[in-house]
């Protein structure tokens, strides 16, 4: 077992958005969060990831800790690209980065500053990031914002190894990525029921005693 | 029965509610008592002549800009250690009541020192650290306007009370060493209660008990009504939500 | 750990990083100095070590606010805080960064701006050993403040505003051991407390800036 939530809630601005959530992820699996805009996504990945602390329940995760990765990327313009990933490599405690640019198609931009990149380049080095980590849980928030078909079947490849060599992944994602071991998980159902009371506005909010 | 009881919001509404009529109205009496004591009973210095009564109201506001400092500094490591609400909003309710007292104390010595030292401001050890003391309040006050999560701006200003109080004492010890630094010795201190007499001493002391009643009233009302806000700002949400 | 000081220094001299600016700042404010108290030699080299020293802390108040804000922005603090470095080694490294790309030029260029205003030659010695000591202690307390106002959108404003009362005491204690050195006065007193001053922060203030990270991250 990599990842096993259980009756986790979480919150964002002192607003209770999910309750309730349960799962376990294992060597190999994916997990697809479903939902419409606002539902928690972002906030669940982030709880996930230790950035944020949970209102109630447990998260059991590897002890190293996740690869987090969301809509910023980290990736600094005036750096080159392989300076931007060397860096995310040593800080990991990892050497080699050059299957990380393979799997990413991105050794022909390796000495290329990174305020020079497209876009969905800049995307790539941020997803390559992953790679460099060496951690077995991935956290992923929208990876394929701006990314072409092609670069998605790129991601996608690399999601597949990473899952083939033992890890996991919980994906945000509003794309189908034809992952082989996915599963998908509508956070709608966790919403919490505004009928009931004190669980909305953050569970027993201490200001909300006495008051109907 | 243990008294993190009245850290509960409703609690604390509750109790105050009930304290606050009596502790305003001895605070009132301990006030007036101490000050028309100290203004109409007490003998002119030989000295200083009538300007020295205005200690009775110097030396009480200066010690509660201290004091009140110190409060907010326990309340906000009552707040990082036992996250009760109420703790973190009396630190808030505190500062604006420091920051006051600190000015009342800052303008009574300048008024005091022009017929003394025949200047409105002389940058002598004590008063310098006064003005400091008012910077360190509009800071952390600053910082509780600028965060928009309470509980957010409660951990932050935590922080930033318990740093600034080490960085308070050693600006403390600076400026002394600064001054004795320029002047060879403080020729102009106003260390008037380490050597008034015991006629200046009793309404001085009743006057210090009276601004200490009427702080503890000023914070109990604030927090009051700070309590209420955040209830508003709960209800809010939960409105938004349903 | 070595990692990100290279990095930080790296981003730090690259185009667009900033290096340069506050020892640009450092020299503008010194020269304006005479401006505005007069040309006459005795009252600069008197005020020389005050204003010298005032105008290496403004300097470094300068470019406090990128210490964190960008790596805010793009993501970077995020994924450090996932990563496993300990925050509290992130921003002792950061604000030695800092202190490599402000702090230390400033040393070295403060004897070039003694000149301007007249300092005594003896005092040469005394006024870089002085910024060496103490800026460092700049440093570690405005990235306190940084990681305070992080999260904030004009934090800007505020961190001068939080940052500069915590400024007083290394701004007492190092301009005076400037200008007791130049005067040949006994040095010993502000020498011991601001080399205190520096080392009391470099112990204690990164835990409370981690702390205030953690906090803003949330």
């Amino acid at each position: 077992m990599i990842l096993s939530v259980t009756d986790l809630a979480v919150l964002r601005g002192g607003v209770a958005l999910l309750g309730g959530l349960s799962f376990t992820l294992g060597p190999g699996e994916a997990l697809i969060l479903r939902g419409p805009n606002g539902v928690g996504k972002t906030t669940l990945l982030r709880t996930l990831a230790g950035l944020q602390p949970a209102l109630a329940g447990r998260i059991d995760g590897p002890a190293e800790g996740a690869a987090y990765s969301s809509h910023a990327d980290g990736v600094k313009p005036t750096l080159n690209v392989a300076e931007n990933l060397r860096f995310w490599a040593e800080i990991h405690g990892q050497r080699d980065i050059a299957p990380a640019l393979e799997a990413f198609d991105l050794v022909n931009l390796a000495g290329r500053e990174a305020q020079s990149l497209s876009a969905g380049q800049k995307r790539r080095l941020g997803l390559a990031r992953l790679l460099v980590t060496g951690r077995r849980l991935w956290l992923l928030d929208e990876p394929t914002v701006s990314l072409d078909s092609a670069s998605v079947a790129l991601f996608a490849a690399a999601i597949e190894a990473h899952l083939a060599q033992g890890g996991a992944a919980v994906i945000a994602t509003h794309i189908g990525l034809g992952l082989a071991h996915a599963r998908d998980l509508d956070l709608a159902v966790y919403r919490p029921d505004p009928g009931a009371a004190g669980t909305v506005s953050g569970a027993g909010d201490p200001f909300l005693e006495g008051i109907a | 029965m243990s008294i993190w009881e009245y850290a509960n919001p409703k609690r604390f509404m509750q109790v105050s509610a009930a304290v606050l009529p009596w502790l305003s109205a001895l605070a009132l009496v301990t006030l007036v008592t101490g000050l028309v004591w100290g203004f109409f009973f007490t003998p002119d210095d030989f000295r200083m002549g009538a300007t020295v009564k205005i200690i009775y109201i110097h030396v009480p506001a200066a010690t509660m800009a201290t004091g009140a400092w110190f409060m907010m500094l326990v309340a906000s490591l009552v707040w990082l250690i036992r996250r009760h609400h109420v703790s973190a909003l009396a630190a808030k309710a505190g500062a604006p009541v420091g920051m006051t007292m600190t000015l009342i104390g800052l303008f009574t010595g300048a008024v005091w020192g022009q017929p003394m030292w025949g200047t409105w401001w002389a940058w002598e050890p004590r008063l310098t650290s006064f003005l400091i003391l008012f910077l360190f309040y509009l800071g952390y006050m600053a910082l509780w306007e600028a965060v928009e999560d309470p509980d957010t701006a409660a951990d932050l200003t935590s922080v930033l009370c318990i740093v600034g109080s080490v960085f308070a004492v050693l600006s403390r010890y600076a400026v002394l060493f600064w001054n004795r630094g320029l002047h060879q010795g403080a020729s102009l201190s106003m260390d008037a209660e380490e050597h008034v007499s015991d006629i200046y001493a009793w309404p001085l002391w009743v006057s210090i008990i009276g601004f200490a009643l009427l702080f503890v009233c000023l914070v109990l009302l604030r927090t009051r009504t700070e309590i209420r806000a955040r209830r508003l700002r709960a209800l809010q949400a939960r409105e938004r939500a349903a | 750990m070595r990692a990100l000081l290279l990095r930080d220094l790296r981003l730090a001299i690259r185009a667009g990083g900033g290096f340069g600016l506050s020892l640009a700042f450092f020299l503008i404010v010194t020269t304006l100095v005479p401006f505005g108290v007069g040309p006459e030699g005795g009252t600069l080299a008197r005020i020389a070590p005050g204003i010298l020293w005032l105008g290496a802390l403004l300097s470094c108040l300068l470019s406090l606010d990128r210490i964190f804000a960008l790596d805010r922005e793009d993501g970077s603090l995020d994924l450090l805080a996932t990563s496993p470095a300990p925050m509290e080694g992130v921003v002792a490294i950061k604000a030695a960064a800092h202190w490599l790309t402000t702090g230390l030029p400033l040393t070295f260029v403060a004897p070039a701006l003694g000149l301007l205003l007249n300092l005594a030659p003896s005092g040469y010695g005394w006024l870089m050993l002085s910024l060496a000591i103490g800026t460092p202690a700049l440093s570690l307390i405005g990235a306190f403040g940084a990681a305070l106002t992080v999260g904030l959108k004009r934090g800007g404003l505020l961190l001068s505003l939080l940052v500069l009362p915590l400024y007083v005491p290394t701004l007492i204690y190092g301009a005076e051991l400037a200008r007791r050195g130049a005067e040949g006065l006994p040095v010993l007193t502000p020498l011991l407390m601001l080399a205190g001053i520096t080392l009391g922060t470099a112990a204690l203030l990164p835990f409370a800036a981690a702390a205030a990270i953690r906090v803003n991250l949330r």
